[in-house]
């Protein structure tokens, strides 16, 4: 019922990303190629690298299959930087496992030392590209950045007319009834206001904003002032859904993350990711359109004991 | 008040909770008199369902008094006797108004859990999980009902819990089974699983006109209810038989017109697929074990329609897409609509057309729920239905 999507741009990692988006898909072909031939061949597999296959058959299965999820996973996910990671972590289990096998099997210790050093070669690679996914998703790589600009898009469909939604949304103090993080808008004019929202570990951001074009019936669109903190600005359009399904209610919002990338990255971690804040609120707002009331609940768990 | 609670798989405990209270306008708060124990809350106790949190009360089917209305319920006055519907339906979205009231759009504050797991979220449920709402459920003294303008319905005086609570979910549940099988005149339907749901879906096949059904089980008792009780024209009890042989014998080699599978996510079938399922389940590569619903897509005549009242929670494996595919076969599913069906249901009731209090074997007070949980899980002592009174 609610769709969203968030980009994170931040103009210094884009390139790399590119770069280390071939070698994470390289690495993801490897994974499942080297995947593949431990599942289905482990013994053979087992006797290349020195390990005896009577004992190790079921381990070198176990870590196929491993591998093949984390190869799925890198070329098929949309938070690849993640499963490349996971291969980091696989490496140095190989390398653990190298390592005591090693000391058991005095005749093909070559063979294993090899195959460490090959390990460790491949870790090497995986961790580049892992900090490169990393940088471009714009997480630990970019601390503190300053230039971020978050973009949000989301959209909801509403039980009512567009003129009524539109009339209830250019009210501005109606905000806060469905905007979880919003704590108050204050109307100044006919075109200024300004808008105070809780912000993650308990801060407050406040600045004053400006209707840029006020389309009655269809959108709203504004921008705060210079003076803000939180640079941002954003446009709401209302049109009528195919169907006689009442009104497409699609937000856009841009802003430049408190803190840059790391701001963004801290949000997530208290799960208050941008898209699904926007998303939240929107469905709050279907709610209260359409039944009268934001929908609460309270677990037995939490309620106070009256 | 007491309430069950769950503490984690296969650990149940009677708490002392604060009451509920009325958080919204459209709220009503019911003081239970019947509750009972569903075949999907074995889903939970036996930890298959995700989101589920220490402490959270367990149950959906329920019913009791209004003891306190919101502001803005008018239909319903303190000291109504009523039946509330397991799914929380707002009664103006669009898909209530098209009467798809168990995939309310309005009902699920945790909507964004399940729209990851699922795409779109369905409606909240009472005490099934926070991805489906998070709200506390009916096996207490008292629950919260979230619009209440909406869901429960009076019962007039006179009809015993034992004859409506059931109302609540699975009579309504059995029947929409078997009306997504949209059957004819002469047809016959084949049920997998003789659970309380899988009686009534025998029920109402041939309240909606089948000719005959044929009821699947393992269980000796349970296949015997569905032959005396809910009127089964034939049985099949899988560990001693071939389904997919016995069924094609039956059938005259069509095949069942349509099959209903009543059984779901935790389904039991020969050692060797059950093992393979149960494995891959443990390991987390399949969250379901469809092996009723395997068979009931290769039994299915050509052309006829699988109707899934059993509740998957996630996904599974080997699904035989080119069954249905190859053999025009139609597969419907849902939970519950239960806001459609409550009130022609009680109609049928007051007519005699049913009696649902045909599968109570066991009443319980609700401070004994954790022991009739063990005991509905293992099948002891003939249990088809246990209904716990709370007051």
């Amino acid at each position: 019922m609610t769709s969203a999507t968030t980009t994170i741009e931040d103009e210094g990692t884009r390139r790399r990303g590119r770069n280390g988006n071939r070698l994470a898909r390289r690495l993801g072909w490897f994974s499942i190629g080297l995947g593949l031939a431990e599942v289905t061949a482990p013994r053979a597999v087992g006797r290349l690298i020195g390990l005896d296959p009577d004992e190790h058959e079921t381990r070198l299965r176990l870590f196929g299959v491993r591998e093949i999820a984390s190869g799925i996973g890198i070329l098929t996910s949309s938070r690849s930087a993640a499963w490349v990671w996971s291969r980091v972590g696989g490496d140095a289990m190989d390398l653990a496992f190298l390592a005591t096998a090693g000391r058991r099997r005095k005749a093909t210790r070559d063979r294993i030392a090899v195959a460490g050093l090959a390990v460790a070669g491949v870790a090497a690679l995986d961790v580049i590209a892992s900090r490169r996914q990393t940088a471009a998703r714009g997480s630990a790589g970019t601390v503190g950045s300053r230039d971020t600009r978050v973009h949000v898009n989301t959209s909801v469909t509403i039980n009512r007319q567009p003129g009524e939604i539109y009339e209830f949304w250019r009210n501005f103090e109606n905000l806060p009834r469905f905007m979880e993080h919003l704590r108050s808008v204050e109307i100044i004019d006919d075109r200024r206001s300004r808008w105070e929202v809780n912000a993650p570990a308990g801060t407050r951001v406040t600045w004053e904003a400006e209707i840029a074009r006020d389309t009655p019936g269809q959108s709203i669109e504004w921008r705060s002032l210079p003076s803000a903190d939180v640079p941002n600005s954003g446009i709401v359009r209302f049109t009528p859904a195919p169907g006689n399904r009442g009104t497409e209610v699609r937000v856009e919002l841009r802003y430049d993350a408190p803190g840059g990338t790391l701001g963004t990255v801290i949000a997530k971690l208290f799960g208050e990711e941008p898209g699904q804040q926007v998303a939240s609120d929107l469905r709050r707002l279907k709610q209260l359109l359409e039944t009268g009331e934001v929908l609460l609940v309270e677990s037995p768990r939490t309620a106070s004991v009256s | 008040m007491k309430a069950n609670c769950w503490e984690g798989r296969k650990k149940l405990r009677i708490e002392d909770v604060p009451d509920p209270r009325i958080l919204n306008s459209r709220d009503a708060i019911i003081r239970v008199t019947s509750t009972a124990i569903c075949g999907s809350d074995l889903h939970i106790y036996n930890g298959f369902i995700p989101t589920m949190e220490h402490g959270d009360i367990l149950g959906h089917e329920f019913m009791g008094e209004v003891v306190e209305t919101g502001p803005d319920v008018k239909n319903l006055a303190v000291g109504d006797r009523v039946v509330v519907p397991f799914t929380i339906s707002c009664g103006a979205c669009d898909l209530c108004r098209a009467g798809l009231f168990s995939v309310c759009e309005n009902s699920n504050p945790n909507a964004w859990i399940a729209e990851k797991l699922m795409g779109h979220s369905p409606a909240g449920l009472f005490g099934y999980s926070h991805m489906l709402g998070g709200f506390p459920g009916g096996q207490a003294e008292y629950v919260r009902v979230p619009f209440a303008d909406v869901g429960p319905l009076r019962i007039p005086p006179g009809i015993p819990d034992d004859q409506v609570l059931f109302l609540s979910d699975i009579l309504p549940t059995g029947y929409m089974g078997a009306e997504m099988c949209g059957i004819e005149p002469g047809d016959v339907i084949a049920v997998w699983g003789c659970g309380p749901v899988g009686q009534f879906a025998i029920a109402s096949a041939y309240l909606l006109g089948a000719e005959r059904v044929i009821a699947i089980d393992r269980v000796p008792y349970r296949l015997r209810m569905a032959r005396e009780r809910a009127g089964a024209w034939e049985t099949i009890n899988y560990e001693e038989e071939s389904v997919l042989d016995r069924l094609k014998e039956l059938t005259g080699g069509r095949g069942p017109d349509a099959c209903i599978d009543a059984v779901g996510m935790e389904a039991h079938g020969h050692a060797a697929v059950y093992a393979y399922d149960r494995a891959k389940q443990a390991l987390k590569l399949e969250s379901d074990r469809p092996i009723a619903l395997r068979e009931a897509i290769l039994a299915c005549r050509s052309g006829g329609v699988v109707s899934v009242i059993g509740v998957y929670g996630g996904f599974i494996d080997k699904f035989p897409m080119g069954t249905i595919m190859n053999r025009s076969l139609t597969v419907r599913s849902g939970q519950t609509h239960v806001h459609r069906y409550m009130k022609p249901l009680l109609e049928r009731i007051q007519r005699g057309d049913i009696d649902p209090s045909f599968v109570i074997t066991h009443r319980m007070p609700l401070g004994r729920a954790p022991d009739a949980f063990e005991m509905f899980l293992h099948k002891r002592d003939g249990c088809e239905k246990v209904v716990l009174t709370a007051n």
